[in-house]
């Protein structure tokens, strides 16, 4: 069991809200994961502020990474840097000077948090409440194919802008993972899900989008999921063919939302009008900006 | 006033799942009102008397799951299971069901008005489902005994390893489960079938529905056989 929140706002009125609304979707799935959580927010000029790139990171005890950027935040275990500078130069930047660093996201865009511990706890660490933007999602794990690190903590953001959540367990991830090496993709941790977000990244880097990686990952990779992928320009969910995980979505003019269960899309505004429905399974459903 | 026939409101925007339902389980009245389930989980699970129970709004997993006798009704949507191995009594949900409804159950009605998600009457034991919509797929997996009605459409594996239940369904319908097959509609299904509908407050016409139930060839298991499966 995990729990999956995602928000995708269509009214700009409403981003000043992003993360308060955020926060009241994550605790609605406390319960569905309480070992650990990791949140991404999309347009938090807090963190990623007008022509800058940012690089959300894990950084070695002791490391100093105050002169890698223009504006550098601690929250819990993820440091964000951001500089002026372009994504791939920035990403250099950082593993230059902390090679045994891991990367837990960049973009232009994207403040990526992980963070072993209670949700509640680590949505304070992260001050998600205080965040603005035009789209987020969050993930509470609970633990089943890899150890409880921030690196197992979702989402996976291995692209630029990019994010993956996934609820249930891949059974033929080793597999692809091999495939995926072979092709000179490089992993960051044992995690199940790392290899559906390396599968994805890879797709869209090839020119496809959301909907079209998320069909050939649905074709190519066996086991139980839901998943919830964003990237700059919107997000997608789709489940497994026999749809085993759970997942609602709601949509109104102002937002669209998706969620593990209906309890932690009680707190949007005009839900109690917002057309809820539950994907099908195998059918993927893609939202664009 | 008669402390019995006054209904009692319970608000779960200030009182726990836990606090209701024990009041439910040794209740002090006939009636209830609840308020605010805000997608809770058990919601009046475990009722074992005679009771009524009206839910303003939406319910998360195993509302009135194990009732026996109660009549819950939820003016909203179901999550998970909802009357999931009900006894008796009657569960109506006026929006639609997630997946699972009326799992495992053994009696009773289950009626929902909209449509039920995938595995709807999944090893359903006896207990009446009459949904005014349609139901996702493989509904009816492993269905043991009872009826389940469908008024529109029935996603692919209908019926899949069906015992002795009995599909009446009214639309289009996927590709059948395993040994599930088309059966012939005789005077005493449509007899049971206007039954249903009339006790679920549907109006339809029962010569729309086709009847599907048990080929009876996988009672025992035929290494021959298991590429039906």
């Amino acid at each position: 069991m995990c729990g999956i929140v995602g928000l995708h706002l269509r009214d700009p009125d409403l981003y000043p809200r992003l993360g308060r609304l955020m926060a009241s979707m994550l605790d609605g799935v406390v319960e569905r994961g309480p070992d650990s959580a990791g949140v991404a927010v999309y347009g938090d000029t807090r963190r990623v502020p007008e022509g800058h790139a940012a690089v959300s990171v894990l950084l070695p005890p002791d490391a100093d990474p105050s002169g890698l950027g223009t504006q550098v935040t601690a929250a819990g275990d993820t440091t964000i840097i951001a500089a002026p500078i372009g994504v791939d130069d920035l990403v250099a930047r950082v593993t230059t000077a902390f090679p045994t660093a891991t990367v837990v996201g960049s973009g232009e865009d994207l403040a990526v948090y992980k963070g072993t511990g209670h949700p509640a706890a680590l949505a304070t660490t992260y001050d998600v409440a205080g965040a603005s933007g035009w789209q987020a999602l969050a993930h509470t794990r609970m633990a089943t194919e890899s150890a409880v690190t921030p690196e197992g903590c979702h989402p996976f953001s291995v692209g630029p802008d990019q994010c993956l959540v996934h609820n249930g367990s891949f059974s033929n991830h080793a597999t692809i993972r091999r495939e995926l090496e072979r092709e000179g993709v490089r992993f960051d941790s044992e995690n199940d899900s790392e290899v559906g977000a390396r599968f994805v990244a890879s797709r869209l880097a090839q020119g496809e989008d959301l909907e079209k990686a998320l069909l050939a990952l649905r074709e190519t990779f066996d086991g139980f999921y839901t998943l919830l992928v964003t990237s700059a320009q919107g997000f997608a969910v789709v489940r497994d063919p026999i749809a085993c995980k759970p997942a609602v979505i709601a949509e109104t003019d102002a937002w669209v939302a998706m969620a593990s269960e209906f309890r932690a899309l009680t707190g949007l505004p005009g839900i109690d009008s917002a057309r809820l429905y539950e994907p099908e399974p195998g059918k993927v459903y893609a939202w664009t900006r | 006033m008669d402390p019995l026939t006054e209904a009692i409101t319970v608000d779960l925007a200030t009182q726990p799942v836990r606090a209701l339902n024990a009041e439910l389980h040794s209740p002090s009245s006939k009636a209830y009102e609840v308020l605010a389930p805000a997608g809770a989980h058990a919601v009046a699970a475990g009722i074992d008397s005679g009771i009524s129970v009206d839910v303003r709004g939406h319910v998360g997993y195993y509302a009135a799951g194990m009732n026996d006798g109660g009549v819950v009704t939820i003016h909203g949507n179901a999550g998970t299971g909802v009357a999931e191995n009900m006894m008796s009594g009657t569960v109506r949900v006026t929006g639609d069901a997630s997946q699972s409804a009326g799992a495992t159950a053994h009696g009773g009605l289950l009626v929902i008005d909209g449509s039920a998600s995938m595995r709807c009457g999944i090893s359903m034991k006896g207990v009446d489902i009459v949904v005014g919509g349609s139901v996702g797929p493989m509904s009816g997996f492993m269905a043991q005994a009872g009826r389940m009605v469908v008024c529109c459409d029935a996603g692919d594996g209908l019926g899949d390893s069906i015992y002795e239940a009995r599909l009446y369904v009214r639309g289009a319908v996927g590709a059948l489960g395993a040994d599930c097959v088309e059966k012939p509609m005789r005077d005493e299904h449509r007899a049971e079938l206007a039954e249903l509908l009339a006790a679920a407050g549907l109006e339809h016409d029962v010569t729309e529905f086709r009847r599907y139930g048990s080929a009876r060839r996988l009672y025992h298991f035929h290494s021959e056989q298991a590429g039906s499966y």
